[in-house]
This record gives C-alpha cells, structure tokens and sequence, in this order.
C-alpha cells in the first residue's frame, strides 16, 4: 500500500506496477513474457519517437495530420490506429494458442492470471481498438467520396471522435507496462469486475479505456448519419447511393443507439467502484443481471455494426471485379435495414442460461434466427452479381469469395446456437468461440482486407502488391480453417472458453492443430505488412494517377489518386445509380467543368488532439487515483471546448485559380494516360484509366 | 406582403406551441398537487400528458409534420421510438421476469 504524500502525488502507483520490476524481482517465464510485452510497447514508442525527431517530421505530422480535419486523412489515420492494435491482438491471440496447446496436464507458458489478462486484452482490443477504427477509418474515407462530398457533415466533431479513441487505445497500451489489465474479459461482467472480487486497476483500465472509445464512436455515428441525410450531391438520392452508404448508414444508427447502453453500463459499474454505489453487486439490493441485459443491448447490435461495413465493402468488390452492376441493388438494402431493425430484437441469446423462462428463450431463440433470412438474400445476391460476370481474381476478390463460404459456415453453427437448449449444452465453451471468430474473421476482418486492397490506390495513388496481397490471403484463409475449425470439436467435446489449461489429454491434437492455425494467421499479417513495404518501394512502376485502376463504377474512382482535399473540383449532378461508370460510357467521365469556384474547407484545428491527450490523462488519474490528474485533465477537457466556441475563423477558402490549376493538371495526367483492358490491371501498364473510358 | 404572411403564420404556429406546451405542463403539476386522481391514474395521467407534450414540441418547434420536406425527420422519430420501445420494453419484460423467478 501507498500513503501520504506518494499517495497524493501517484496514486496507487508503486514500484511493483511496473512489468519490468515484477520480472526482476520473479524471473518466471510468465513474468518475462509480460516485461518483453512491455519492453515492446516502450521501444516501439521510442523508435517511433525517435524516428520522427530524426527526420524532423514532427511539424509535418502534427499540421499535415494530426490537427486536419480532413476526412481521408482522418480515415488514414484511424486504420493506421488499427493496424497497430491488430498486430498486437493477433500476437496476444498466437500466444494464448501456444498456451492452450502446450497446457495439457501441464502448467504451460503463462500463469491462469496472465492468460486471464492476454483473452480480455485480446477481445476488447479487437473489438474496440481494432475492428471499431478500422470501419470507420473506412467509411471515413470512402463514404463522403461516394455520395459527392466534400467532407463529413461535422469536420471537427470527427477529429474529437478519432482522437478520443486513439485516448482509449493508448490506455490499453499503458495497461502493459503499468499495472495490470482486467481478467473479466471483453464483457467485464460484474459481480468478477466489481470491488469486493478486484480491487485493482485492472477493470478500472478495461472501464475507461472503453468508455473513451465508445463516446468517440457515439458521436461517430451522429456525424456520419448526418452526413448521409444532408451532404449528398445534387441528385444523389438514397436510392442511388453506393451499398456502402447504405451499409455505412445503417451502421451509424447502430451506433447512435447501441453505444449509450454500453457507456451507461460501465458508468455505472465505475459508479459501483469508486463511490460504492450498488447497481451490480451482490449484496444491498445489486443486480449484475441487469449488467448483462445493458451490455448485450449494446453488444448484439454492435456485431452487426461489426459485419455491416464488410457487407457493403463487398458488394462494391463483386461488383467491380464482376464488371456487372449489383445483383439485386434494392433486395439488399432492404435486406441491410431489416438486419439493423433486427439486431435489436436478440439481444438475450447471449444469456439464454441466465434464467429466464423458457418462452421468453424461445422468443429471442426465434428472432434471432430471422436474421439468417436476410443475410441469405445478400448471399445470394451476391453470388448473382458473380453469374456470368468476368470475374477477375484479384486479392480482394479473392477475400470476398473466401468470405462467402466461410461466413455461411458460421451462420450456420449461429443458427444451432440460436437454439436455447443447444445453447445450454455448448455455452460457454470453444463451439461459441469458433463460433464468433468464424462471423468476425470473414465478416469483418476479411471485408477491411479486400476494402484496403480495393480503396488503398484510391487513397495513396499505387497499388498494392498482388504477390504479397496472395501471399496473405492463402496464409489468412488456411490460417482460419485451422485455428478455429478444431475449435467446434472441441466446443463440443466440452472443453469451456477462457481455460489457461486442461487435463483432457484427447483435446491435444486439436489444440495442436489450433495452434498451427494461429502461426499461420500470423505469418498473414505479416504478409500484410511485407505487402505495404513492397508496394511502397515500388510504388513509382504501380501508380495510378488517373484514379480508376479497377474500372469501378461509384464517384470516388472518377477523381485523381490521391484524391484533392476538397474532393471534386466540381460536385457533380447525380443521375443514376453507378454514376462514374455511366459517364464512361457515355465518354464524359474526363469532361472539365464549365467553370470553377472557391471552395470552402474547414480550417486544422488542435483541439482533436488535445481533447484525446487530456481524455488519456483523465482516466489514466482515474485508474490510479491520481486525483489531482484526473481533476486537471477533466478540467482542461472543458476548458478546450470553451475556448473552441471562442474561435470564429474555422474556415478556409481555396481560391478556384488553384482549383483550376490541380485539375487541369490532372486532366492533362488523364489525356497522356493510356486506357487499358482489365487483364492487365495488375500490371505497371494500369496508370487508372480504364479502356474506352475516355472517349 | 407574402413575407409578412408567412412570419404572422409562423408566430401563431409558436404561440399556439409555447400555450400548449405550458398547459400540459401546468395539468401534470396540477394533477399531483391537488390530487385530481387515485396516485396510480395520476402516474398514468402525468405519463399521457408527458406524450402529448412531446408531439407538441415536435409538431410546433421541431417543425415535424406530415408534409413532404419533413418525410425523413419523421420516419428518423418513429425509428428511434421504436427502437428505444424495443430496449426498455425489451428490459423491463426481461428484468421482471427474472425478478419473478427469484422470488
Ligand atoms: C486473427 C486470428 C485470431 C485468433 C488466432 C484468435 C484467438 C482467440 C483466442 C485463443 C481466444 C480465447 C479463447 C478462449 O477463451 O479460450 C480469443 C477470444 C476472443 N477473440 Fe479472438 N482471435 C483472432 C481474431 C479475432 C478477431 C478478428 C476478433 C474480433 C474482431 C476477435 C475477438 C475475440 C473476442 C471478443 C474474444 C473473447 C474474449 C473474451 O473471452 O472475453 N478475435 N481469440
Ligand atoms: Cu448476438
């Protein structure tokens, strides 16, 4: 324990909170493994500090991207938030297969406490910190492209939005060097996460951490809802928009009404852990039901929050690399709002054992299998876009197509456990973590893949490497099968979720196998990023000036690579779905416009950053009780926005001479290119311009 | 003269609102104070009157109607009604009924 003036100073901060001292004073391999985690975490952040400082890039990087308000740059900046979560969920993930395999009748590699740590770390980063930014970083891209926008409808609320998550990710960071994360898992449910069981940091990390990320996704929602209803170009109307906007539409609803159940929930478990109130603990009138009944609010809408940008994503790669429109264009917006509605009618099959009786079991049991009905109409629509297209096997061709199979795999056991009793037999054990990592790996993961590859020469002006981008595709896709197949057997030979170790000997081979399998995703992921190293050396010989090297049909391909901040030199009138693609064939998509005008952006502003510094403070006091922090920093918060509403000149305008000058410039990139047949798109030939395109 | 028409339209629009809105509100007070019902109808009543009070906002302030223009704005309310329907209605059946078997 600490006291007096320590106390005051650093909280509940002590020599033994940091990994390294605890592995220098117990050498344990588990204690090892936790201080090279932390080592990681503290050299990355040197390097990288390092790095910057040494080309002197900090001015560019805090006034070319931390402070814009751009939305590309704000959706760069988001997947590449992402990214690094990613990296460090998956070897969380590889670790605790290594663990399970090697944990037959024996101790293993990590202590039940550490493994506790590795699968809630695991869960709520790829959730919250992986799969969260990465869809919005993309629907932050592409989606105000798409309608014929020139930014999302509130600049400033997006940036506040990025940087409160990026608060809450190195929160999580934090955890690994200082103190020790929760055990209770990615749902932290109570009475385990309430004071009387943990009274470390540890839920408290978990608490913040994603209250921080779920405010900033809250508001997400808002901006990105708004923008869809009231920034669409002239004549864009909904029914003519891309399905990623619907997708991205449906899915920012989602989130304006599926996160407030979420931070009401870990407000009032923070509620029960630092004043003693009692809304889920055991005694004085608590009731931890209700704390599953508020997260699963959130949390069932949130996975098709999870799967509905995939959706989208792919129904713009089958189409292009089907060279036909979408099969079935209303059929699957429809299908998209009734999966929204519906995902808020099922949320109790994620606690069919808690003790309800059995008709209200059967009401949600039944929900929740309605859904399958519309997913399989995007199936099928799906795959009628293929039929009789010429389909070209690029990489995110190839991901959509793995996810099909593999994602009808999934609905499938989804559809068993939707069954109350046969949920009671396999709750709780590996069939439902195959289960869930067979929807969220093709369903999300796979989607942000392909819409990477697909919209990467859009935003940086090459292409990625196709060797490379294969190469991490066979690597995913076998990867998969053998992670989490072995999984269902398991599941049902009985072997729970969440074990550190076993005494089945019979559960070894699978596991074995299992494990395997999580190499093998590993060496994807790096794949991934060989691919982006390669694709950077070489990206003189791969670039796409032009802006269309898939001869795709939505708006964003109909402007340069990368696109200008403000987008379109001249917000286009919309006339039919597919609006860039009509244009090539009737040979004006290159057409300039009659004249040009001053375009009006918003203005960099520090107060994103800031708000995201003094959040991470916030709660980074709160942990710790350092109250004087926690204070100063809430303080600041507000003090930030006051002095925001102070500031009158947000805006900046571009005069429409420059306007003129970059896109005749890149008129004139257009009339030297040379147009191109598809089967040479994945070669330097390919400078994004389709052929025939410009007649 | 049609400026003129249009704002005489629109201050009686948010005269009718604000009178409105400030009878409701003063019936659910005067409900309670002078005990006008048994206390579960009152509960019942200060509820109803709660709806009303929220159509008027929507229909006077809000703007919301029936026309056209408004068609998206409407169809968002009834959306996020049905939804916040689902949740609570959803919660309190489910909280009840686990309450009912722990007794
Ligand atoms: C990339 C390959 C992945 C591997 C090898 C992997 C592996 C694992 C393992 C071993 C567990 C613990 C299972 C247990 O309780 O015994 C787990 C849990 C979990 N994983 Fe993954 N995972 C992967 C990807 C993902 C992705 C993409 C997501 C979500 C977007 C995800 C979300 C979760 C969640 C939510 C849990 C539950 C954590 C908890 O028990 O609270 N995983 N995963
Ligand atoms: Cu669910």
């Amino acid at each position: 324990m600490v006291h007096g003036a320590w106390f005051w100073l650093l909280g509940r901060i002590d020599l033994d909170s940091f990994a390294f001292v605890r592995a220098w004073r117990e050498p344990s391999l588990d204690r090892l493994i936790a201080a090279g985690a932390a080592a990681m975490v503290v050299l990355g952040a040197i390097a990288a500090f390092a790095i910057i400082t040494r080309m002197r890039k900090w001015r560019y990087l805090w006034e070319n991207w931390f402070t814009s308000l751009d939305h590309k740059k704000i959706g760069i900046l988001y997947i590449a938030l992402s990214g690094v979560m990613l990296t460090r969920a998956v070897i969380e993930a590889v670790l605790m297969r290594m663990q399970q395999a090697v944990a037959v009748n024996q101790p293993g590699i990590v202590k039940p406490e550490h493994f506790g740590e590795l699968f809630s770390t695991h869960g709520s980063i790829m959730i919250f910190f992986m799969a969260m930014p990465f869809l919005i970083g993309l629907i932050n891209y592409v989606m105000p492209l798409q309608i014929g926008a020139r930014d999302v409808a509130f600049p400033l609320l997006n940036s506040v939005s990025l940087w409160m998550t990026v608060g809450g990710a190195v929160l999580m960071m934090a955890s690994l060097v200082i103190g020790k994360f929760s055990t209770g898992g990615w749902s932290g449910y109570p009475p385990y996460t309430e004071m009387a069981f943990n009274s470390g940091v540890g839920p408290d990390y978990w608490i913040w951490a994603v209250t921080l990320s779920s405010l900033g996704t809250m508001m997400t929602g808002i901006n990105f809802a708004v923008t869809i209803y009231k920034s669409r170009a002239p004549g864009m109307h909904l029914f003519r928009m891309p399905l990623f906007c619907w997708t991205s539409l449906c899915v920012s609803i989602l989130m304006i009404f599926a996160m407030p159940p979420l931070t009401v929930a870990t407000a009032l478990l923070a509620l029960d852990r630092y004043l003693d109130f009692h809304f889920f603990t055991n005694d004085l009138g608590g009731n931890m039901m209700n704390y599953a009944n508020l997260f699963w609010l959130f949390g069932h809408p949130e996975v098709y929050i999870l799967i509905l940008p995939a959706f989208g994503v792919y129904s713009e790669v089958i189409s292009t690399f089907s060279s036909k429109r979408l099969y079935g264009y209303r059929s699957l917006v429809y299908a998209t709002m009734a999966i929204a509605v519906l995902s808020f009618t099922v949320w109790l099959h994620h606690f069919f054992t808690m003790g309800q009786n059995a008709d209200i079991n059967a009401f949600f049991g039944v929900a929740t299998m309605t859904i399958g009905i519309p997913t399989g109409v995007k199936v099928y629509d799906w795959i009628l876009t293929m039929y009789r297209g010429r389909v070209r096997f690029t990489v995110p061709m190839l991901f959509s197509i793995a996810f099909i199979v593999t994602f009808v795999i999934g609905g499938m056991s989804g559809i068993m456990l939707a069954v109350p009793p046969l949920d009671y037999v396999v709750h709780n054990t590996l069939f439902l973590v195959a289960h869930f990592h067979n929807m969220l790996i093709p369903g999300l993961l796979y989607g942000m893949i392909a819409g990477y590859q697909f919209w990467f020469p859009k935003a940086f002006g090459f292409r990625l490497d196709e060797r490379w981008g294969r190469i991490a595709f066979g690597c995913w896709v076998s990867g998969f099968y053998l992670a989490f197949m072995p999984l269902y057997v398991l599941g049902a030979m009985g072997m729970p979720r969440r074990m550190a170790g076993v005494f089945q000997s019979e559960y070894l081979p699978w596991l074995l196998v299992a494990a395997v399998g999580g190499f093998l995703v590993l060496a994807g992921l790096v794949a991934l990023f060989v691919q982006l190293w390669v694709s950077i050396r070489r990206r003189e010989e791969a670039s796409v000036p032009v802006g269309d090297p898939w001869d795709a049909r939505s708006l964003e391909w109909g402007i340069a690579a990368p696109p200008p901040e403000y987008n379109f030199a001249h917000i286009p009138d919309i006339e039919t779905r597919d609006p860039f693609y009509a244009a090539k064939e009737h040979g004006t998509a290159y057409d300039p416009p009659r004249h040009y005008d001053d375009i009006e952006m918003p203005k960099n502003s520090k107060v994103g950053p800031l708000l995201g510094i003094a959040g991470a403070a916030c709660a980074f006091g709160l942990v710790w009780y350092i109250w004087w922090l926690a204070a100063a920093a809430f303080v600041a918060i507000w003090g930030v926005v006051i002095a925001r509403s102070f500031v009158r000149d947000i805006y900046k305008t571009i005069p429409a001479a420059e306007v003129a000058r970059e896109h005749q410039r890149w008129l004139s990139q257009v009339a030297a290119a040379r147009g191109i047949p598809r089967e040479l798109e994945t070669t330097p030939a390919n400078q994004g311009l389709a052929e025939g395109a410009a007649a | 003269m049609d400026q003129q028409h249009a704002y005489r339209r629109q201050l009686r629009t948010y005269a009718i609102g604000f009178v409105s809105a400030l009878v409701l509100t003063c019936a659910a007070f005067a409900t309670v104070r002078f005990h006008l019902a048994p206390p579960q109808t009152a509960i019942g009543i200060v509820f109803a009157l709660g709806l009303v009070q929220i159509v008027v906002h929507f229909r006077f302030f809000l703007h919301i109607d029936l026309e056209r223009s408004a068609r998206d704005d409407l169809q968002l309310i009834l959306f996020s009604t049905l939804i916040t329907l689902l949740m609570v209605g959803g919660t309190l059946v489910i909280l009840a009924n686990l309450h009912h078997r722990m007794m």
